[in-house]
């Protein structure tokens, strides 16, 4: 096979992934220095656009609100794993993330006096938890879908240069005085098959998350994780990779998304004898609960027997006592998913659901300017990260609802900023001649590669075993398990072989290399889900069901070591809100 | 009633499956002289789509089918292809709603070059769209959000839902002759901006579209209506720029 063309390009600014945070950075970058967005994507098929329910902002445009209890929730929420200077600064910026947006464009539903309008979400609560909050700024239930247009077409105002379907496969760091710092990204061009090497100042990775490590999942098909396995192939930590989050809310057997909007209009879960039962699990906010309680409430009653259906495997959302013009201005899109794909009318039915894995709280460990850090406190030059691939962290051991698009926001633009003014005042890194040779052996092993294993049935297997052994609920037998078969399938993986062995459109190709990622970012979960022996938030141990303050009131970060994996433990950042237990 | 004595009930969660022909559209430039059909019988399950067709064939029989798909579930725009000679998302099509007693014949979509198997170039596509200047154009710089009327909002709704997925412009008969036409996406994201009342851009895109490749191309089939999986109503918003373009936006 005859060596792929070889293209060199540079710019003050590279930016990888093209969905909320890569974008809403673009377009602080984009006027003050030259920026590149890479994206395996065309900008706006990202993820992002599938977000529904809204995005958290103080406004207080329909009730009392304040940043401040905006705060104490995001930490609540997180059950105290979250650090509380990141909260606050996520809260206090929410405002403006939200008013920027507006500005931009983004068409917000709106009040009678013709502001924007706001309504409730799981665990936003007025004054400390006292009752639901309406703060959730949204526009119907497609604001991620309107987010991630405005930023495109804000993007598109700005001629904002964006190579897409260019997959990002490696990162090339380089010692400047003692110092590793980023010097390029090496990307290969999907329609072509050649190579791109991308040198930049700064180094911005907005590359989404990894949801497709699990069978059940709202993540598109993309989400492999491709930003975070880079990072971690780097040497570089990964953080709180134990926490994932598990959305109620999926369609059952399907996994896609019905936004949480969907309880904050008033929907309610119920069993197969037609319970409430999230008035056991959270007698205060019960069906507004957060979604790691909901999630596992959910579960609980299918395992106890009281789920619906012939298999009684999922519970019931019912919206039927919803007026129709409500649900047909206010949630839409779901209720015609419901119609799609399972045949449900939601205006008379309840809907079947059952938990999706959803989001990963933990990833790329930055700081508040979007610096990644490469140990607990020292930042690598140059290089930054936001959006899911990110953690700060505001998510902590559970992310509240509508605080990712708002995360996006405010660090996607202040990853934006810092990487301009961090490229004023830098060098380009020189890229040593080695530079594409790492992406050259991962093409060349999948392409060379003559065994009769299939990256499909491969996938499928890491994902049946993440389902069963690392989902809603753990153990340390069920943990050990998937390490067992994720181990079993990377020595399985070097017997692979492809089909296509063209170069154009390559998808066989990209997704072998793909299936690399999702086992590295698998094992990485698995493992420190098994070391943390305790529960908290979207982590829970059935083996250990309290959560334990003492010993495991700190981030994880763990680090590849060679074949194995290295484990450090990194503080809390707590300024106001001393750990209390977390009640609804 | 019969005298036997009840016997109770198991329910038996059924998955039915059934059989089905897809006949795929392959064309490869690297190393076919011209397009052919390439039919696969598959075994298929309740609720599965035209994507998990193609998934199945990629995955389990020729992994150099190529299309291109994300989000799975008819929000990214990814999937849009002709499946039995409808536009159509892949996504969102339900295997168990077509006739499954005749192959179901699954193409490119028309009027843009054909790259590999099911996908084609979007790059003139995307060019239209951001010729008609889609972002919002406004002077002011006001330090909280612009008021804006539930009614007035209300207003371009219909528009606002576009993913770009191309059904609608790759629909279009007129379209299809030179591709020099904006197509019905392009007039639908500049229907969206011209009837937001904080825009002030109309003026500059009536202009654009009342180009000789601008909205008085269109001939009213409704085929880009019919092919528009978000609902749409393509065909009237495109009738409502051709008014503001005689009579101003009203």
């Amino acid at each position: 096979m005859a060596n792929p063309k070889v293209h060199n390009h540079q710019y003050d600014v590279v930016i990888v992934g093209a969905g909320g945070a890569g974008m809403r950075a673009a377009i602080e970058a984009g006027p003050h220095a030259s920026t590149a967005v890479i994206s395996k994507l065309f900008p706006t098929r990202s993820h992002t656009g599938a977000a529904q329910g809204g995005m958290a902002a103080a406004l207080a445009n329909v009730e009392e609100d304040n940043w401040e209890w905006h705060t104490f929730d995001t930490v609540k929420g997180g059950d105290y794993l979250v650090d509380q200077d990141a909260a606050e600064i996520l809260a206090k910026e929410s405002v403006q993330a939200v008013i920027d947006l507006e500005n931009m464009g983004l068409p917000f539903n709106r009040t009678p006096d013709g502001k924007i309008d706001q309504r409730r979400f799981g665990g936003h609560t007025r004054d400390h938890g006292k009752a639901p909050v309406r703060r959730s700024c949204y526009a119907a239930d497609r604001t991620g879908h309107m987010i991630l247009q405005t930023l495109y077409q804000n993007c598109v105002k700005l001629g904002i240069e964006f190579y897409n379907e260019f997959y990002v496969l490696d990162l090339i760091m380089n010692k400047v005085d003692g110092v590793e710092r980023p010097a390029a990204v090496v990307a290969y061009d999907l329609a072509t098959g050649d190579i791109h090497v991308f040198q930049g100042k700064s180094i911005v990775f907005a590359t989404g998350g990894f949801g497709k490590i699990f069978k059940t999942t709202s993540n598109a098909h993309t989400l492999t994780g491709d930003g975070v396995g880079i990072i971690w192939r780097k040497g570089l930590p990964l953080e709180d990779m134990e926490f994932y989050q598990f959305h109620p809310t999926g369609l059952a057997g399907l996994g896609i998304l019905l936004s949480e909007a969907a309880r904050g209009e008033g929907g309610i879960l119920r069993n197969a004898s037609g319970e409430r039962f999230m008035e056991r699990y959270a007698p205060t906010i019960k069906d507004l609960a957060p979604r790691d309680m909901v999630a596992r409430a959910m579960a609980n009653e299918v395992r106890e027997g009281r789920g619906a259906g012939p298999n009684k495997d999922y519970v019931l959302l019912d919206l039927t006592h919803l007026p129709p013009e409500v649900i047909d201005a206010k949630l839409p899109d779901i209720t015609e998913f419901a119609r799609t794909y399972l045949g449900v009318e939601p205006y008379t039915e309840p809907v079947p659901v059952f938990p999706t894995a959803h989001y990963a709280m933990g990833g790329i460990p930055t700081n508040v300017q979007a610096e990644v850090l490469r140990d607990n406190d020292t930042v690598v030059p140059g290089l930054y990260a936001a959006g899911e691939c990110a953690c700060v962290s505001v998510h902590g051991a559970n992310r509240l609802g509508t605080n990712s698009l708002l995360d996006i926001n405010v660090f996607g633009k202040r990853a934006g900023n810092a990487a301009v003014a961090y490229a004023k005042t830098a060098d380009f890194v020189e890229v040593p001649k080695s530079a594409i040779d790492e992406v050259l052996r991962l093409l060349q092993h999948v392409r060379d590669s003559k065994g009769t294993e299939k990256v499909a049935v491969l996938r499928k297997e890491l994902q049946d075993t993440m389902d069963l052994n690392a989902q809603v609920y753990r153990t340390e037998d069920s943990l050990n398990e998937a390490l067992d078969k994720i181990a079993e399938l990377r020595k399985r993986y070097e017997h692979i072989s492809i089909q296509d062995q063209g170069q154009r459109f390559n998808t066989d190709l990209l997704e072998a290399v793909e299936l690399g990622f999702l086992f590295d970012l698998a094992e990485v979960l698995a493992f420190t889900a098994r070391e943390r022996r305790e529960s908290r938030g979207g982590h829970f141990r059935e083996d250990f069901e309290t959560r334990d303050d003492e010993k495991f009131m700190v981030h994880s970060m763990a680090y590849k070591d060679g074949d194995k994996i290295k484990l450090g433990w990194k503080p809390v950042t707590i300024t106001n809100y001393p750990p209390m237990e977390r009640k609804y | 009633m019969s005298a036997v004595a009840e016997v109770p009930v198991v329910e038996i969660a059924e998955i039915p499956s059934f059989k089905v022909t897809l006949m795929v559209r392959r064309y490869n430039p690297e190393v076919d002289p011209e397009p052919k059909w390439q039919d696969f019988d598959l075994t298929m399950y309740g609720t599965d789509r035209v994507l998990d067709a193609l998934h199945k064939i990629k995955w389990e029989i020729d992994g150099s089918l190529s299309f291109r798909r994300s989000c799975a579930h008819g929000v990214c725009g990814s999937d849009a292809m002709r499946i039995n000679g409808r536009n159509r998302l892949a996504c969102k099509t339900l295997l168990k709603d077509l006739d499954l007693s005749q192959p179901i014949y699954v193409e490119p979509i028309k009027g843009l070059e054909v790259e590999k198997d099911l996908i084609v170039d979007m790059n003139p596509f995307y060019q239209a769209y951001r010729d008609v200047k889609p972002f919002l154009i406004a002077s002011d710089s006001p330090e909280r959000e612009r008021i804006q009327s539930a009614a007035d909002r209300e207003r371009f709704e219909d528009t606002t839902k576009c993913i770009l997925c191309a059904a609608c412009t790759t629909s279009c008969p007129v379209f299809w002759t030179d591709g020099q036409y904006f197509g019905p996406a392009a007039i639908v994201n500049a229907h969206r901006f011209i009837f937001d009342s904080r825009d002030e851009g109309a003026e500059v895109r009536l202009d654009i579209l009342n180009d000789k490749e601008g909205v008085w191309r269109c001939r009213t089939t409704f085929n880009c209506t019919e092919a528009c999986p978000r609902g749409i109503q393509v065909t009237k918003a495109i009738a409502e720029v051709k008014n503001a373009v005689l009579r101003g936006r009203a």
